[in-house]
């Protein structure tokens, strides 16, 4: 039973009157002055290719220049989890649209102006635009000093080749599985790049004053990571953390985008090029496409064996992802998949090989469900294909093989509570599972149901801090660094510390994050602040309330064992009249009968590690660490209408529940469901990357790269919160913010397959694409090369061979 | 440079403007507006929605030039008396989330509640098809918006309950 008054109800967000009456402050509206210097960035037109020479003299005399930067300015890489990407490249380009030079001006139009004068010598190398030709025997090699870089201890990049990261998995005996199965079946599965499209694009100010302090004002998730990547940077310069501050007030959207650092780390050098002014530098939409990060594109190879119950014996998953001319985000995607590709299943025998490929395309990163959505796809798709194959319900086929507490995970670890069982059954049942809908002539409709599950993917020490202070009239500060992405955030740990020390959420100010200012946080990443950031808070809050008993009692001269909180007001146990309101003392303190005061001002900290975390597993089966905190695991339920005639499809329902531990407030739950299922939708739908055979971004717009409007709503979507806790989570509650978008995929492709009879194994299922096979023409024969590819030609004909 | 007036938010502002500057870019660079937000700089997204004559425009389309002694209002100018009935309907359904489309949102719908005080949901949803939101999936908007057209219904059904 819920026993709690604050944690678990809807709370109104603590940011709401802010973001509807425009006093909120994105990074781009903070005022500089006069003073404010404007750069824009000179980018490669080519995929691939050695820089000659850069003549910035014309560019330099222009009206309104300040200066030109180069990589001869600034000769150093960065990275989070592996130093692969350039500040400005040195030798060769990478990918179209990388920054070769800034131009920093007085106005933003000088800046453009000038950037076109900037004349750079090109000599183009042969461009790896796809995973065959990344992959094969001669590849040529886009990072030749591979085995130099600086990275994390559990990633294995293969020297001399264009492999970044190769996450092997190995658990049982695999032979021996796919020996005991009644039924194999193998196939692959195609999810392209994909854009996280904040409505916000980066933004970032520096400033470097004339005391050689280096301030930013960023757009980003990642403040703390922020700093640690530039002080490692930016050493060279001799600074250090604490000449670092980064500020990052509300940002418009991340997805996983403003995570780690992209452009942030052009502004830091443009400032420090341009000491004692203040340098802005604002991404346009183009430039947020292919400049920031996307999301890597995927192939994928399933092979699967299965009892004739539906038991599954062998998995065997192997994975080849297009990381872009950068890995070091993109590398631990594919870690965090090459540990949990299995689903959440209990499977004895499992083989998976995740493999992180460069290539001449735009750098690619985190994304909302870090990999999970991508693999989710190919899986959940086989899993009912095979439940099918064997005459077996698909929902029974998940429920026979759902992992369960306590099971043992790929790489050796025990599962976490989570019932996965109960989620099915409700999501089967609120879509009336079994159930034919009526179809028409022109008209079918089809059910799917499928399953999820997530884990954070950190490193074994991400960790969370807070600052809790009482101000006088009884509210508080809360100083946090995750940051308010939009899921709630703020508002969520308001509600903890407002559980703990019964002061109202409205009387909570929680800021955004700045790193002088605010407690340590890792990044807001992997939907894991509310779990571990929230323990922070919770620890702070306990730590306050101890003082406050504390200081009452010894003023009091009463037991601080006998007193309680209770509406703003310390209480006696013992004695029913005793009520002394907070605001009396927690700054002041508490007056004696002699005059003297005791107490003061009352303030509180807290901390969260996951101690029992280890990232150090057998690099050839993963197994012997605990790279995982836990796991949130779920499942949709979809109903799909088909239009028989266009291939357009139209969702007329989508429930989707996820086993939350503890929703800390139900009503921003429902939130992430809603939007996270859309955008889910949205990669399952239409939206549709797409390169010209130079590597160019084709569609770099939403013209046509298109989101979801308010008219591409599913009709109906119903979320369902199931709460079995998270034991180190505070309150029991786990994340959910990525979860919501993982199921979208698989679902869209099962039910078409249940409306219509066709199996589309390739993203996004356009209506264009159903149409085509509906007629039973497939799109890969008609498309035409003046649309564009993806990073793989036909899926079909990949082999998966590393020469 | 030509010197035009705007009646921006109820006041007077003279402003000197190049003929090729965009209303956002005179807006948020020259006159310190913020809550346009510039989102994609073509018209797609909605975020630099302001309210010109009354009616909702994206300012990054538009020449501040050919603004003139027009009336412009932003989220700045709505809501004199405090937050509007609609503002306080999105805080109530927590019907934004990184919040960075609410400015155009609250401007879209409240030019659209002005024209049509009762709309329905699907003239809610193609009113405001032009500003995107990528966090919520739109439904607490929708619901805000028709929270208050059921408002506006009552209180017209009043009004004409008392003259009968």
């Amino acid at each position: 039973m819920n026993t709690n008054k604050v944690v678990g109800t809807p709370s109104i967000r603590v940011d709401g009157l802010e973001k509807v009456t425009g006093a909120a402050l994105y990074a781009d509206d903070l005022p500089f002055g006069p003073g404010l210097l404007h750069a824009v960035v000179v980018e490669s037109p080519h995929a691939h290719a050695k820089i000659k020479s850069i003549n910035t003299s014309t560019a330099e005399k222009a009206p309104g220049v300040v200066r030109v930067v180069t990589g001869r300015d600034f000769p150093y890489k960065f990275g989070l989890y592996m130093q692969d990407r350039f500040i400005f490249p040195q030798d060769r380009v990478r990918f179209v649209g990388e920054q070769v030079a800034a131009v920093i001006a007085e106005t933003p139009e000088a800046a453009l102006r000038a950037a076109r004068l900037v004349k750079v010598t090109y000599e183009p190398l042969a461009a790896v635009l796809n995973l065959a030709d990344a992959l094969c025997k001669d590849a040529v090699t886009i990072h030749p000093d591979l085995a130099n870089y600086e990275r994390v201890p559990w990633f294995f990049p293969r020297a001399g080749t264009n492999i970044a990261h190769w996450r092997k998995t190995r658990k049982g005996d695999i032979e021996k599985g796919f020996r005991q199965a009644d039924y194999i079946l193998e196939d692959t599965y195609t999810v392209p790049r994909y854009a996280h499209c904040p409505m916000e694009t980066h933004a970032v100010t520096g400033w470097f004053d004339l005391s050689g302090r280096l301030t930013l004002w960023a757009s980003s998730q990642s403040p703390y990571a922020q700093r640690g990547v530039m002080a490692v940077a930016l050493k060279p310069f001799g600074l250090s953390h604490q000449d670092i501050r980064i500020i990052t007030p509300y940002v418009g959207g991340g997805f996983g985008g403003k995570a780690g650092v992209s452009m942030e780390i052009i502004g830091a050098v443009l400032a420090i090029a341009m000491k004692g002014r203040p340098v802005r530098l604002h991404w346009t939409r183009e430039q947020e496409f292919k400049n920031t990060s996307q999301r890597q594109g995927v192939v994928a190879r399933v092979k699967m064996g299965v009892k004739k119950d539906g038991r599954i014996t062998a998995l065997e998953h192997t994975l080849h992802w297009d990381a872009g001319a950068s890995a070091e985000y993109g590398a631990n995607v594919v870690n965090a998949v090459g540990l949990s590709a299995t689903g959440p299943y209990r499977i004895p025998n499992v083989k998976i090989d995740s493999v992180c490929v460069y290539t001449n395309m735009p750098p690619c990163g985190a994304y909302r469900g870090f990999g999970y959505s991508e693999f989710h796809f190919g899986l959940e798709s086989h899993l009912t294909r095979i439940a099918k194959a064997l005459g077996m319900d698909p929902v029974e086929i998940r429920k026979v093989n759902a992992i369960r507490e306590g099971d043992t995970l790929a790489y050796g670890a025990k599962m976490n509570p989570g019932n996965l069982v109960e989620a099915i059954d409700r999501v089967a049942k609120e879509i009336r599972w079994g159930r034919k809908e009526k179809s028409g002539s022109t008209r079918a409709v089809g059910k799917a149901v499928a399953c999820f599950w997530k884990a954070p993917a950190m490193p074994p020490n991400a960790s969370s801090a807070a600052y809790l202070k009482f101000n006088e009239d009884g509210s508080l500060n809360l100083a946090v660094s995750g940051m308010e992405i939009g899921q709630g955030f703020l508002t969520v740990m308001a509600q903890i510390a407002s559980e703990v020390l019964t002061v109202p959420v409205s009387k909570i100010r929680v800021e955004t994050p700045d790193t002088d200012r605010n407690a340590y946080e890792w990044q807001t990443v992997g939907s894991h602040v509310t779990w571990s950031c929230g323990n922070a808070v919770r620890a702070a809050a306990e730590e306050v309330k101890a003082k406050v008993l504390a200081t009452v009692a010894r003023a009091k001269k009463l037991k601080a064992a006998d007193l309680y909180l209770e509406a703003e007001h310390v209480k006696n146990r013992r004695d029913k009249s005793f009520a002394l309101p907070l605001r009396e003392f927690v700054i002041d303190g508490i007056m004696l009968a002699d005059g003297r005061y005791v107490g003061g001002p009352i303030h509180g900290t807290g901390m969260f590690m996951p101690e029992f975390t280890s990232a150090l597993g057998d690099p050839e089966t993963s197994q012997g660490g605990h790279p995982n905190v836990h796991y949130t695991v779920g499942a949709a339920g979809l109903v799909l209408e088909v239009d028989k005639e266009t291939g357009k499809l139209k969702v007329r329902k989508v429930a989707l529940a996820a086993d939350v531990g503890q929703a800390v407030n139900p009503d921003l739950v429902r939130g992430q469901v809603v939007g996270g299922m859309l955008q889910g939708l949205a990669t399952a739908l239409y939206e549709d990357i797409r390169y010209a055979p130079d590597g160019r971004l084709l569609n770099p717009n939403f013209t046509d790269y298109k989101i979801p409007t308010t008219l591409d709503c599913p009709d109906k979507i119903v979320s369902i919160m199931l709460e079995t806790p998270q034991p180190d989570g505070p309150f029991g509650a786990r994340g959910i913010g990525e979860h919501t978008m993982i199921p979208a995929a698989p679902t869209i492709a099962d039910a078409l397959e249940d409306a219509v009879g066709i199996r589309l194994k390739t993203l996004p299922i356009t209506a264009e694409k159903v149409a085509l096979a509906l007629n039973g023409i497939e799109y890969d024969d008609v498309k035409g090369d003046h649309l564009g590819f993806c990073f793989i030609g036909r899926p079909s004909d990949y082999s998966f061979e590393i020469g | 440079m030509k010197e035009i007036t705007l009646h921006l938010n109820g006041e007077v502002r003279r402003i000197a403007v190049a003929p090729h500057e965009t209303l956002l870019e005179v807006l948020r660079e020259r006159l310190g507006i913020t809550t346009p937000k510039s989102g994609c700089g073509r018209g797609d997204c909605g975020a630099c929605t302001v309210l010109l004559e009354g009616k909702a425009v994206r300012s990054c389309l538009i020449l501040a030039i050919e603004t003139d002694g027009q009336r412009v209002t932003t989220l700045e100018g709505i809501g004199e008396d405090g937050p509007t009935a609609l503002q306080q309907e999105f805080v109530k359904r927590n019907a934004f989330q990184c919040g960075f489309c609410a400015s155009g949102i609250v401007l879209a719908a409240s030019a659209l509640l002005k024209e049509n005080p009762q709309p329905n949901e699907g003239e809610i949803r193609e009113a405001l098809a032009g500003n995107l939101c990528r966090c919520t999936g739109y439904e607490p908007i929708v619901a805000a918006v028709r929270a208050v057209a059921r408002r506006n219904a009552g209180k017209k059904r009043v009004a004409k309950r008392a003259r009968s």
